[in-house]
């Protein structure tokens, strides 16, 4: 997490919005100005405003991941403006069921021979893995793959490398306080 | 007040105008959708979004902008992205599992056509798909089997 201030080169973010960086600035400790494209993107696609108003609802500990995270969408949706990040996550959901799929083969298989059986005839068992679909947002994903429609498994190029690692569980991590968000800016 | 406003030029409180370009995908029965939309993006940030597509392409641009910015709004943190690294890390496990169960079936599978043979030699062949597979838990899972009389 790189700082800036006025007594260092302004970070990228009041570079590209030419203003002066200001101590506490809450941009600096994100948008180091050595990764100017980094703004860029973001600035494009959310606008520095709502990204000031987005960080200021958040703790201090969470706005690096929060940016980072912003970051990811945006350069997803630069590179894809129709789709954005949700080309991968249709693409991923795809992997995931065609894991299943297989799994479910694999696992019926591994019962015929445990049963010592002729691999014939015997009927698929399905579901016996424990690959469970996302489950958030599924609903909507699973409306928004039917309106767009399924086009087929295809080479499907993630936007990057996730910059970052954080323990990951199913439950959101919105838990955040109201810090009032005032300007930060 | 004119009762034809799309939702985005009503939650503007703006005349919505014939060539609203905001109006076909942010209909006025689902003002939700808009304050989504607008709440992450802004409305500026959709209508030059929105702008810079063809036509044909806007109704499914504008879905994903209020699928991403439902994410964000559920989860402020990690947005869509954690949904990304969900799936990723089902993929990783459902490819472990995978691995794991071919393997089981290639055991069997050569128990059943040579019952005669040295366990270890069985084991060895597995091994050898294991290796090329780098799958550290399947390892873990034949050692078990070896050791618990499995095999």
């Amino acid at each position: 997490m790189a700082s800036s201030s006025s007594y260092n080169s302004p970070c990228a973010a009041c570079k590209l919005l030419r203003r002066k960086c200001m101590p506490g600035c809450i941009f600096a400790p994100y948008f180091p100005p050595e990764e100017p494209q980094k703004f860029v993107n973001v600035h494009k696609i959310f606008g520095a405003s709502n990204v000031t108003k987005l960080l200021n609802e958040l703790l201090p500990h969470q706005r690096e991941d929060a940016v980072n995270s912003l970051a990811y969408e945006a350069e997803a949706r630069v590179r894809d403006p129709v789709y954005g990040c949700v080309g991968a996550i249709t693409f991923l959901q795809r992997q995931v069921q065609r894991l299943q799929k297989e799994l479910d083969a694999a696992n019926a298989d591994l019962i015929r021979y445990a049963c010592n059986d002729i691999p014939t005839g015997l009927p698929q068992v399905t579901g016996t893995s424990s690959v469970q679909p996302p489950l958030t947002p599924r609903n909507r994903l699973a409306e928004f793959n039917r309106r767009v429609g399924n086009e087929g498994g295809g080479f499907y190029q993630l936007p990057g490398a996730l910059p970052y690692s954080f323990p990951w569980n199913d439950a959101s991590s919105g838990d955040m306080n109201d810090g009032d968000g005032e300007g930060g800016m | 007040m004119s009762s034809g406003r799309c939702a985005a030029c009503r939650y503007l409180r703006r005349r919505c105008t014939q060539d609203c370009i905001l109006s076909p995908y942010f209909p006025s029965n689902n003002p939700q959708r808009f304050a989504s939309v607008h709440r992450i993006y802004g409305a500026s940030n959709v209508t030059k979004l929105l702008q810079r597509l063809p036509t044909h392409l806007r109704s499914e641009a504008a879905d994903s902008l209020y699928f991403e910015a439902q994410c964000r709004l559920e989860d402020p943190v990690y947005g869509c992205v954690g949904l990304i690294f969900l799936l990723q890390q089902q993929i990783h496990s459902a490819e472990s599992q995978l691995i794991k169960t071919q393997a089981e079936i290639a055991v069997m599978k050569s128990q059943t056509q040579h019952p005669q043979t040295q366990p270890f030699r069985a084991i060895s062949g597995s091994n050898n798909l294991l290796l090329q597979q780098s799958d550290n838990d399947a390892n873990l899972i034949f050692s078990n089997q070896v050791s618990s009389g499995f095999i």
